[in-house]
C-alpha cells in the first residue's frame, strides 16, 4: 500500500498535483466547455503524450529529438489505415472501379490492396502496431545512433532528417498513403460510429484517463533504480558505463518509451480528429512538440501536460487573428523559455510554491520553519511579514 | 603473438599512438593475482593512458591485455568491468545529485541490464552489502548525505567504495590520495591495504612517501616505456630512475 502511494503517486506532492489535474480535465473542463472545445482540449492532450515522452527522453536521459512527430504519425497512420479499410467496406465504395479499397487508392488506379495495408483489417494487430511499429522504429534508430555514441546536437539533427524523410515519404506515394491530404473520412471503430457528439464524448475521457494512467506509469518507473540510472548518465555518463552499464541500451529504451507512447497519442489523435495528415509528421510539429515540453518544464511530467495545453490554446487564440505571425512567436516563446525559465512552467511553481510553503509557516511559528534557511530566502520572508 | 600465462593480467606489446606519438610503446606488464602495484613515472609517461587502455577507454594500436586468459582489447567498457575490473578515475567521479546510499546502490552488480533495472528492488541483501562498503570507506554515519555535500577526500572514498560494490578482481586507482589532509591518506593507505585480500589493485601514484607505505612492487614508466621495475628499495637505487625522475 505504502508502495504504491510512494512510487505510483509520489507521495503527497504528488497526490496533489495528481488530483488537480484529474479535476481539472475530467470535471471542470467536461462541465463548463461545449464539446466542440472539449473535443479541441482532447486533441490537444493527445499531444501531451508526446510531450511526456519527451520528458523522459530530453528531461530525465538528457537526449533531445526533434523528431517526435514521426512516431506520433505513426501511431496515428496506424490507427487510421484501420479506421478507413472499415470505412471502405465493397458497398459503400461500389462506385469505384475497384471496389473494398480505399478511395485514395482508386483515384490512384491501385487494383488491389497493398500487402501492407491488409495487417490492419483486424483491430488487435492495428492497436498493437500502434504502440509496436513507432518502439521498432526507435529502436533500429536507437541502436544505430547510441551504440556509436551519437547524442546531443547530431542526434537532434538526424531526428529532424527523419521526420523530413517520412513526411515526404508520405507525402510523395499517393496510392499507398493518401500523399498529402492524407487518410480522411474516417467514420466507425468497429461499428461504433465516432463522430457523434456522444463519442466524442467518451473518447475525451478515454484519452484523459490513458494520459493520467501513463503519467502514475512513468512516475512508478521514475521512482526505482531506473530514475536514478538517468539522472546518473545525465551527470556521468562514464561513470555508468564504468559501473557496467550499457549505457547505450538505457537511451534506445528510453527512446522506445517516448516513441510509444507518442504512438498512442496519435492514434487518440485520430480517433478524435477523424484524420491523419504527414503535416503532423514533419519538422514543425515536431518542434512544436518540443516546446510544448519545454514551457511545461522538460524534466517534469505533470509540467508537460499543462505546457501541451497552454501552447496549443496560445496557438488556436492566436493564429486565428494572426496567422502568419504565430511561428515567430513560438520560436520566440521557446527561445525565451529557455534562457528564463530552463524548468519551464513547473520550476516557477516549483520554486513559488516553496516560497509561499516557507511563508505559511514562519506566519504560524512567528519564527522562520527552519535555520539551515538561507539568507535569501529569509530576506524575503521577512520583507513578507512586514508589509 | 600472445601467450596464456598463469597472471592474472598480461599486458603484452601494448602500444598506442595518438597522430604518430607514441604514448605507450611496447608495454609488457605482469599482474600476480593479490598483488598491489603502483606505477610511478613523470607528467607524460603513459601512467593514465595504460590504465585507460585496460578498462576499454582508449583503444591500443597494437598488443593485448589479457585478464585471466580471456582478451580484454576490442570490449566495450561495460564488458570489461562485468569481467571484474573496476577503474577509480583522477577526480573523484561520483554522482553529485545521489546520496551516498544510492551511490553505492547504482554501483551494486545487479540489475545491470534495461529490464533487470526495472525490476530491481531495494533487497535486504543489497543493503547489508551497502552497510559492510560504507563501514569500510569511512562512510557510514554518511549515508543519507548528497555527494555533492561530500568533501573531497570523501569523495575519493566513496568512488573507492563504489569499485567495492562491484567486487572487482582488479582494481584501478587513479591517483587516490590526491587532495587528501595526511590524516585522509593515513585512513587511505590502510583501506587499500584490506581491500587487497582477494584481489590485486593497480595505483597511480605521485606521493613517494605513501608508496613506499603500500607497494609490494614498482613499476615506473617514462615516454611510454618501463624503466625500472622492483620494490620500492630497489627502484629509490636504480640510477636510470634517480636520473630521470626521483632526482627532480
Amino acid at each position: 500500500m505504502n508502495t504504491i502511494y510512494n512510487r505510483f503517486l509520489g507521495g503527497k506532492s504528488g497526490l496533489t498535483k495528481l488530483l488537480v489535474l484529474a479535476i481539472l480535465l475530467l470535471v471542470v473542463l467536461p462541465l463548463t466547455m461545449s464539446v466542440f472545445r472539449l473535443n479541441l482540449v482532447g486533441k490537444y492532450l493527445t499531444f501531451g503524450f508526446v510531450a511526456l515522452g519527451l520528458v523522459m527522453l530530453w528531461g530525465k536521459a538528457g537526449v533531445l529529438s526533434l523528431g517526435q512527430g514521426v512516431f506520433f504519425g505513426l501511431g496515428g497512420y496506424c490507427m487510421a489505415m484501420f479506421l478507413k479499410l472499415e470505412a471502405s467496406d465493397p458497398i459503400s465504395t461500389k462506385i469505384q472501379s475497384t471496389p473494398g479499397i480505399p478511395d485514395f487508392m482508386d483515384w490512384n488506379q491501385l487494383k488491389a490492396l497493398p500487402a501492407f495495408w491488409v495487417p490492419f483489417k483486424h483491430l488487435p494487430i492495428s492497436l498493437i502496431a500502434v504502440v509496436v511499429v513507432p518502439s521498432i522504429l526507435a529502436y533500429v534508430i536507437g541502436l544505430a545512433m547510441f551504440k556509436r555514441r551519437v547524442g546531443g546536437v547530431y542526434f537532434a539533427i538526424i531526428t529532424q532528417a527523419l521526420a523530413l524523410i517520412l513526411s515526404l515519404g508520405i507525402d510523395g506515394n499517393q496510392g499507398w498513403t493518401g500523399g498529402r491530404n492524407g487518410i480522411t473520412d474516417l467514420r466507425t471503430l468497429w461499428g461504433w460510429d465516432i463522430r457523434t457528439q456522444s463519442a466524442q464524448y467518451v473518447l475525451y475521457f478515454v484519452t484523459c484517463l490513458s494520459l493520467i494512467f501513463a503519467i502514475l506509469a512513468l512516475q512508478w518507473l521514475l521512482s526505482g533504480k531506473m530514475g536514478k540510472m538517468l539522472l546518473a548518465m545525465r551527470e556521468r555518463e562514464d561513470r555508468v558505463r564504468f559501473s557496467g552499464y550499457d549505457v547505450s541500451m538505457f537511451k534506445v529504451f528510453t527512446f522506445c518509451l517516448a516513441a510509444a507512447l507518442s504512438g498512442i497519442g496519435g492514434a487518440l489523435f485520430v480517433l478524435q480528429v477523424g484524420f491523419i495528415s504527414p503535416s503532423l509528421v514533419g519538422i514543425i510539429p515536431s518542434i512544436e512538440m518540443v516546446i510544448y515540453a519545454a514551457v511545461g518544464g522538460r524534466a517534469s511530467l505533470y509540467g508537460a501536460i499543462y505546457g501541451t495545453l497552454i501552447v496549443n490554446t496560445g496557438k488556436s487564440l492566436f493564429s486565428e487573428s494572426f496567422p502568419q505571425l504565430w511561428l515567430f512567436c513560438m520560436g520566440g516563446l521557446f527561445i525565451a523559455v529557455v534562457v528564463f525559465f530552463p524548468d519551464g512552467l513547473a520550476g516557477v511553481v516549483d520554486s513559488g510554491s516553496k516560497k509561499i510553503g516557507r511563508w505559511f509557516q514562519t506566519k504560524k511559528n512567528g519564527s522562520p520553519p527552519d535555520v539551515s534557511l538561507d539568507n535569501a530566502v529569509l530576506a524575503t520572508t521577512g520583507k513578507i511579514d512586514e508589509s | 603473438m600472445s601467450s596464456n600465462t598463469s597472471f592474472l593480467l598480461g599486458i603484452e606489446d601494448l602500444t598506442v599512438s595518438f597522430d604518430g606519438f607514441k604514448a605507450v610503446d611496447s608495454l609488457n606488464l605482469y599482474i600476480e593475482p593479490n598483488e598491489l602495484r603502483v606505477i610511478i613515472g613523470p607528467n607524460g609517461a603513459g601512467k593514465t593512458t595504460v590504465l585507460d587502455m585496460i578498462c576499454g577507454k582508449t583503444r591500443p594500436t597494437d598488443g593485448s591485455v589479457k585478464f585471466y586468459n580471456r582478451e580484454l582489447v576490442g570490449l566495450s567498457e561495460h564488458e570489461i568491468v562485468r569481467a571484474g575490473v573496476g577503474r577509480k578515475f583522477q577526480t573523484p567521479s561520483i554522482y553529485e545529485n545521489l546520496t551516498v546510499l544510492e551511490n553505492l546502490e547504482v554501483s551494486f552488480p545487479k540489475g545491470r541490464s534495461v529490464f533487470g533495472c526495472i525490476a530491481f528492488t531495494r533487497s535486504s541483501e543489497v543493503m547489508a552489502r551497502i552497510h559492510k562498503v560504507a563501514e569500510e570507506i569511512f562512510l557510514a554515519d554518511h549515508l543519507e548525505v548528497e555527494g555533492a555535500h561530500l568533501s573531497h577526500g570523501q569523495k575519493q572514498w566513496l568512488e573507492i567504495g563504489m569499485l567495492l560494490m562491484q567486487e572487482p578482481k582488479l582494481l584501478m586507482l587513479d591517483e587516490p590520495v590526491a587532495g587528501m589532509s595526511p590524516a585522509e591518506r593515513e585512513q587511505t593507505a590502510q583501506l587499500l591495504k584490506r581491500i587487497t585480500q582477494g584481489r590485486s589493485i593497480i595505483i597511480i601514484e605521485h606521493d613517494m612517501e605513501f608508496v613506499s607505505r603500500i607497494a609490494h612492487k614498482v613499476t615506473v614508466l617514462h615516454l611510454g616505456k618501463i624503466l625500472a621495475e622492483g620494490t620500492m628499495e630497489e627502484i629509490r637505487h636504480h640510477p636510470k630512475v634517480i636520473e630521470v625522475y626521483l632526482g627532480h
